[in-house]
């Protein structure tokens, strides 16, 4: 019994959730095709739905093909808990909506995926729930922003598109302060590159369509429940957090914290949110999404590496006017991105090139390998010119508010051999810097 | 629900879990009582489900654990006082006690009470051991680096990262929710000793067993996790020895954290039995 250690990274990556079917002895996990379970017998039935046994009954609540990816998840991230949802933009309503509702608020980094900050700005304000958005960097406008309604603090590791480094220990210290959670959008970093609960934060999702499934074929959203939050200690010392803390209608006057001393807010986010709002995964996709992560830290290691590469010969190139990528010293978060990200701070970036959106689109459109489309995380690479595709409208005095040049470009760097890729750049690139005719 | 507990000249609130139901002490109760460093929340499938299969459950945090007031107990035996003030403040006449680990030291030094013995119709022992001796090194840890000794704990507890069906349900990870249970506990008091160091030295130093033991006169089950690194089923053989009624299960493909690993088998066993020994009490016209 001595030295105990916990399995590594790739280990977990492999085998937790999963074990050989029972019923044929099946190594992969067999993808659960069923809508429903049978019971045993009415008393078996009985005890599911009144959450006496564990087990599985309808797949929109639960189904073994996705629990495998849902433990799977918690266990890389070091959570209690992991719930698969439709999307990733499922998953981060599943974690608002679990504990905010009409009067509440969010605090948020303005530094977010162009879905993220619909969510926030337009469609939950709809429904009551208001979101100030903060610099992610100033602490203090975090702190002001703070209201007695606010129900989360919110940002992602590395922000959009900045790459803003989010800095979790001091922004969960001041949640904390204020009996309040952090939640963290780590789609970008993976738990291979960070672990955010090991840095305060306190729930965390994911669009596992991007580097977790890693290879473009679903679309799915996790959300994990670290179980660090102490719900009734902010419910005893705030007043939120009823959803959790006092009796819920809606499950026989169940109080999720007395259920659960660490989970209440999974206990619910699944009774209520996967059961009400339905937003359930596919149990496909939660297979195809199973497949990648069995090879995560393999990939997530080469989409640095190649990354890095690439960030080099842009840093260097004449037709470039600047990189945002946290590595570079250049970057305002190089120094956190040391402490936080010292496996690397992954593998989508913007550059900007020297001139307008005709550069842009001229670059874009030589590029033999590189796939012009809007996603990330692919084992291919992927590029995007925002300022010709999902901003065209936007005139370039608002595209500079958001961050964004006539030139910029972000790239998600994929697995082929870098060389290949820095030759398609460099031919893109000097197709950018040529005058129209 | 929270009692007013009279322990030794104090009174502090004891937290009890009644499994989604309001207790009823006119039906036969059963008593949950947690390991060390854990609290009520262990038993959660198992006593929801006794709740809505009438019983009367009452699943205690103890002393100084989860939202149990007053400070954590030093010995097995003042625990077992403290349970006995416990009953006495719910008005339970008799009842099964069903312990875990540290919490079945507890059971099996109330029921071999002579003036305890007479309102407990059984007891079930589920991953114990006597002595239930802890290393020296794992004593210093949870006093003196808590998170070294969590780990230890958690490591040693389970026999496979992915038991089938997770607990409480699908989807949970149930060694990460077992270590952020025991980080919890450490994070509810800054005393010295630590809570954890108090549980296991309390468990290292119970020397009563043996007599207890002797002095059981009502059913006991032992439910033992097949691959239990913490409280191996041979380390309960004595036990098993010295109590006449003693059933035994070995639960297969389970270590420690029996309850989150094999939530069915356990709570089946424990339910048939808890069941024929409340018939069996009835029956003598207890």
């Amino acid at each position: 019994m001595s030295n105990p250690h916990y399995p590594g990274f790739d280990t977990v990556s492999l085998h937790a959730g999963s074990v050989p079917d029972p019923a044929t002895g099946a190594r992969a996990t067999p993808i659960y095709l069923t809508s429903a379970f049978v019971f045993k017998d009415s008393d078996h039935a009985a005890s599911l739905f009144n959450m006496e046994r564990a087990g599985h009954v309808y797949s929109r609540i639960s189904n073994p093909t996705n629990a495998v990816l849902e433990e799977r998840i918690a266990a890389l991230e070091g959570g209690v808990a992991g719930i698969a949802v439709a999307s990733g933009q499922a998953a981060m309503h599943l974690g608002l909506a679990t504990i905010a509702g009409a009067g509440s608020h969010v605090v948020a980094s303005r530094a977010l995926y162009g879905g993220s900050h619909n969510l926030l700005s337009y469609t939950m304000k709809r429904f009551g729930i208001e979101t100030t958005f903060v610099d992610p960097g100033d602490i203090d406008a975090w702190r002001a922003a703070i209201r007695p309604n606010t129900k989360v603090l919110f940002g992602e590791t590395l922000g959009n598109p900045g790459l803003d480094v989010l800095d979790i220990p001091r922004i969960a210290a001041l949640a904390h302060e204020h009996y309040l959670p952090l939640m963290v959008d780590a789609t970008f970093t993976t738990p291979y590159l960070l672990r955010p609960f090991d840095h305060g934060a306190d729930l965390v999702f994911h669009s596992a369509t991007k580097f977790l499934c890693g290879h473009g074929t679903a679309v799915g959203g996790l959300l994990v429940d670290g179980g660090t939050f102490d719900w009734q200690q902010a419910y005893d010392k705030s007043g939120r957090f009823g959803e959790l803390c006092e009796p819920y209608e809606g499950f026989h006057g169940m109080v999720f914290s007395e259920e659960s001393t660490v989970a209440p807010f999974a206990l619910r986010a699944r009774r209520e949110g996967l059961r009400d709002f339905g937003a359930v995964m596919s149990p496909h996709n939660a297979f195809a999404i199973l497949q990648g992560i069995e090879t995560l830290g393999l990939r997530m290691e080469k989409h640095v590496a190649n990354t890095r590469k690439v960030v080099e010969f842009l840093a260097a190139h004449a037709a470039v006017e600047s990189v945002a990528y946290p590595e570079l010293p250049s970057h305002p978060g190089h120094e956190l991105s040391k402490t936080l990200l010292p496996k690397g701070c992954g593998a989508v970036f913007s550059f900007n090139l020297k001139g307008d959106r005709a550069a842009g689109r001229r670059m874009v459109e030589s590029l033999k390998i590189f796939s012009h489309l809007a996603n990330v995380g692919d084992a291919k690479s992927l590029v995007i010119h925002p300022a010709s595709t999902t901003h065209f409208r936007v005139p370039s005095e608002q595209l500079a508010a958001a961050g964004i040049s006539e030139g910029t470009l972000r790239l998600s760097i994929g697995l082929e051999n870098v060389e290949d890729l820095i030759e398609d750049l460099a031919f893109g690139l000097k197709m950018s810097q040529r005058k129209e005719k | 629900m929270l009692l007013k507990t009279h322990f030794r000249d104090t009174e502090h609130d004891t937290y009890c879990y009644t499994g989604g139901k309001a207790f009823d002490p006119a039906l036969p109760t059963a008593v949950f009582i947690h390991g060390g460093q854990n609290d009520h929340s262990v038993w959660i499938l198992q006593t929801r489900y006794f709740a809505h299969h009438g019983f009367g459950v009452l699943a205690v945090d103890l002393p100084g654990h989860g939202r149990s007031q007053g400070p954590a107990l030093t010995t097995i035996e003042d625990l077992s006082d403290w349970l006995s003030c416990v009953l006495d403040a719910a008005g339970v006449s008799k009842a099964v006690l069903i312990g875990h680990s540290m919490g079945s030291l507890i059971a099996l030094e109330s029921a071999g009470r002579p003036q305890q013995s007479s309102r407990i119709a059984g007891i079930a022992l589920v991953g114990s051991a006597y002595p239930m001796k802890v290393a020296d090194a794992l004593l210093d840890a949870a006093n003196n680096a808590q998170q070294s000794a969590i780990d230890m704990v958690n490591i040693w507890s389970h026999s496979t990262m992915s038991p089938k069906p997770s607990a409480p349900g699908p989807g949970f990870y149930v060694q990460g929710a077992s270590q952020r249970l025991m980080q919890r506990i450490a994070s509810q008091s800054t005393a010295r000793p630590t809570v954890f160091y108090t549980d296991f030295a309390a468990c290292n130093a119970y020397a009563n067993g043996e007599r207890a033991a002797q002095g059981v006169a009502c059913p006991t089950l032992f439910l033992l996790g097949q691959r239990d690194l913490m409280t191996p089923a041979k380390a309960a053989a004595g036990l098993i020895g010295a109590i006449k009624q003693a059933k035994v299960v070995q639960v297969e493909a389970c270590g420690h954290a029996l309850m989150a690993e094999q939530p069915d088998a356990v709570l089946e066993h424990l339910f048939k039995f808890a069941g024929t020994a409340t018939v069996a009490a009835l029956a003598a016209g207890d």
